[in-house]
């Protein structure tokens, strides 16, 4: 019985500190020091929150860089995040990927044998991988060139600007930001308007 | 792979070697009582904590009595984690209005949490509100870690103690393991993971409209408190479903080398932290070489085996064949393998990728990795138990072989020591099998497949590898939140976490009463190279004899008929 009152007074103690002071204060320092980030490191445009900076979005115009497939339903639910967990030898994944590599070769005018960049045509885990490789944004980078009428460079170099590199040349791969990509995208066409 | 990768991979343990060095040695004088540079702030909170709870520091128990407090204290806290979520719905910090949770669910969740497994059968952003992940599931993984930590320590007290009836003060040890390490450790770290883009905040959703004229709702909440006590503790429960691999558990690169350096922390230090105590750090070295061994000897044939991509991916128009499903692009293959590695080896089980989409042999090495007990590293405490444990069947062995009573670290290993060693090293395993055995023999099992052909029974192997480990990550095409599997994977965790811990303790008791054997010329010493050889053959020999059939149908059959172009 001694054991079983110290227990409940301990697991009562303990848990105010572990589990109300301790995530209240990182609160308080976090949104102090940390606001943005704190708060989910958002996109604001005036008072219109457009997403966040890490989350990434669903792209279907032709007119914008495309993400990768997510597996959450509807895609890119950032309240439902998950992956596919198809195994390496499921028939239904090899099926996906085979519609998906069809489709990406005719939206982008590549031709039937042409290989397509993994990160294109596999969901992600978390179903809202805000990036792609840089090489899956520039086998889009004609088909949005075309339908925006700009020169093909201007739109390379936007992906330059976007693209993010390994931590130290080792943690990591690059990685473009696709919404970051798509509003800077936009930008410059607005801009040249 | 390319020399980047490579250097990605071997600088990990080296980084991860000097800061284990240094905490095991805190660690060491924060668990003999010495003076450290954080006794004069905490230790006035850690005397009033004793003035609460009624406890005497100087009260030194029986293993019985030690166990008997452990037991209890677990037991209220999965009992309270049970209550909270089935009354959350009334409480405050709930944003998003969640109601009760299933009962099933409920059981299972407190059970997984308790027992430092942190297997998840619900999805964190659409059924737990702020304050059951607060005060509820971040609670315990400080309580479950603490638990495993003190457990330890009383079994080192089993060693260095002689002729003596106890092994040291729970409550103590408890508190002390909660007060200078998991706090410091996860405070700093928890600050280090928001500077990156960890959310950590107690609004509720945040609704965004997108740029292709769509509308996202983006779940939000005291993540940053959370990862941290997660990875330190070796708990993986994470506050979304897709946990690590959500943006907002592990934005970017630096994170995520973070979160793996922060999950193989303790556990990689406490050998250092045995040496310590038992004033024979070169003991600790040979426990921790024999960790690193096959920690590293795991990784090298994984991220060999994923680099490699799969070839029915290749056929199907894919570069490389390159296997990003279930990955994410910041983090890339190599980081993905070292994380799900890590996190398999300690009994952490957070996933920054998600396992059921990994390459047949990587799936065959992270069961491996579990099967085996979660020893190489382990989870915090309990997996250096493990490896005590395979060192007492090793000096068995060797006992045998040069026809002298076995001796490990001046104590004369004995009956009762061994059959406590195998009540901790085959419990998890027989558990696993028939478990196993039962979910493919029924419909209600294998209806909660995801995957089928021999991917389905690795689903189901991975399942019972995991929650008897104590590991948590999933195979998670399997369908884990039906009655069947929240009953038996709760029974899975029960008996895992305390057919080691009660044994544990008993093997301490039983130890600390004996005196010590001056070491003589005939003494096989354990310190040295031989010891840690045969040390890592034991384990792979006991894990190879033991789940050679069921890895043999699952994984290997699945990676020759995918070698065969076969899909399911």
């Amino acid at each position: 019985m001694l054991q079983l009152k110290r227990s409940l007074l301990a697991f009562a103690g303990l848990s105010v500190i572990c589990g109300l002071i301790y995530p209240l204060a990182v609160t308080v320092i976090s949104q102090a020091v940390f606001l943005e980030q704190s708060n989910g490191s958002m996109i604001i445009n005036g008072k219109q929150i457009m997403g966040s900076r890490l989350i990434g979005q669903q792209f279907t115009s032709p007119k914008y860089f495309h993400g990768r497939p997510s597996a959450s339903d509807p895609p890119y639910d950032a309240s439902n995040s998950g992956g596919s967990n198809l195994g390496p030898t499921s028939a239904k994944l090899l099926s996906q990927v085979q519609s998906r590599v069809s489709r990406i070769r005719e939206e982008n005018g590549l031709p039937a044998d042409a290989a397509i960049p993994a990160d294109l045509v596999l969901t992600s885990a978390s179903g809202l991988d805000p990036h792609i490789s840089p090489l899956s944004a520039a086998l889009q980078v004609k088909r949005i060139a075309g339908e925006r009428k700009m020169p093909e460079s201007d739109v390379e170099r936007l992906i330059h600007q976007n693209t993010e590199y390994p931590l130290l040349g080792m943690w990591g791969k690059e990685h473009v930001n696709v919404l970051q990509l798509n509003l800077a995208l936009d930008n410059a066409f607005n801009g040249r308007r | 792979m390319t020399l980047n990768d490579w250097l990605c991979i071997l600088l990990l343990p080296i980084i991860l070697i000097i800061l284990a060095f240094g905490l095991g040695e805190f660690m060491a004088k924060v668990f003999s009582g010495t003076r450290t540079f954080l006794t004069p702030v905490i230790a006035p909170v850690e005397q009033l904590l004793y003035r609460l709870f009624g406890v005497d520091e100087k009260e030194d128990m029986s293993w019985k009595t030690y166990a008997l407090s452990l037991v209890i204290f677990n037991i209220v806290g999965i009992a309270a984690l049970f209550i909270l979520q089935a009354i959350q719905g009334m409480l405050p910090f709930n944003p998003q209005k969640f109601g009760a949770v299933r009962w099933d669910t409920a059981i299972n969740t407190a059970i997984s949490f308790g027992t430092n497994t942190n297997w998840q059968a619900y999805s964190g952003e659409q059924t737990m509100s702020y304050l059951t992940q607060m005060l509820g599931l971040s609670v315990q993984n400080f309580l479950s870690a603490a638990i495993g930590m003190a457990a330890l320590v009383a079994v080192i007290r089993g060693f260095i103690r002689k002729t003596s009836a106890a092994i040291g003060n729970f409550w103590v040890d408890l508190t002390r393991s909660i007060l200078y390490v998991l706090l410091p450790l996860v405070i700093i770290l928890s600050l280090l993971l928001v500077s990156q883009g960890v959310v950590q905040t107690l609004s509720g959703s945040v609704t965004a409209q997108t740029l292709d004229g769509g509308r996202q709702i983006i779940a939000v909440g005291p993540v940053a408190s959370q990862e941290a006590i997660k990875e330190i503790g070796t708990n993986g429960g994470g506050f979304f479903n897709a946990n690590s691999a959500h943006p907002f558990e592990n934005p970017t690169p630096f994170t995520n080398f973070l979160e793996i350096l922060g999950l193989l922390l303790i556990p990689a230090a406490l050998p250092f932290t045995f040496g310590a105590m038992l004033k024979n750090r070169r003991q600790g070295i040979a426990i921790f070489a024999a960790m690193l061994i096959l920690y590293l000897g795991g990784l090298s044939i994984f991220a060999a085996n994923e680099m490699h991509g799969n070839p029915l991916l290749e056929k199907a128009g894919v570069t490389s064949g390159l296997n990003m499903e279930g990955k994410e692009v910041r983090l890339g293959i190599v980081n993905s393998v070292l994380f799900a590695h890590s996190t398999t080896v300690t009994s952490c089980g957070a996933v920054n990728s998600m396992h059921d989409s990994m390459m047949p042999l990587g799936g065959l090495i992270l069961m491996f990795n579990m099967a085996i007990g979660e020893v190489i590293f382990g989870g915090v405490g309990v997996g250096l138990i493990g490896m005590l444990c395979y060192a007492i069947l090793t000096m068995f062995l060797a006992g045998l072989m040069i026809g002298r009573t076995p001796e490990l670290m001046g104590k004369k290993l004995e009956l009762f020591e061994m059959v406590m060693a195998l009540v901790i090293i085959l419990t998890p395993a027989i558990l696993l099998l028939l478990l196993s055995g039962i979910a493919i023999s029924t419909n209600t099992g294998l209806s909660s497949l995801g995957n089928s052909g021999p991917h389905g029974l690795s689903e189901i192997i991975y399942a019972f590898a995991s929650t008897a480990g104590n590991n948590g990550s999933a195979f998670a095409g399997l369908n884990a939140n039906t009655i069947f599997y929240n009953l038996t994977t709760s029974l899975a965790m029960l008996a895992g976490r305390f057919s080691t811990i009660i044994p544990a303790l008993a093997i301490a008791g039983s130890l600390a009463g004996k005196k010590i054997v001056p070491a003589s010329t005939a003494t096989f010493p354990t310190n040295g190279l031989l010891f840690v050889i045969m040390l890592v053959s034991v384990i792979i020999v006991v894990g190879a004899l033991t789940f050679f059939p069921v890895f043999t149908l699952g994984p290997f059959l699945e990676h020759l008929l995918l070698m065969t172009g076969k899909t399911f």
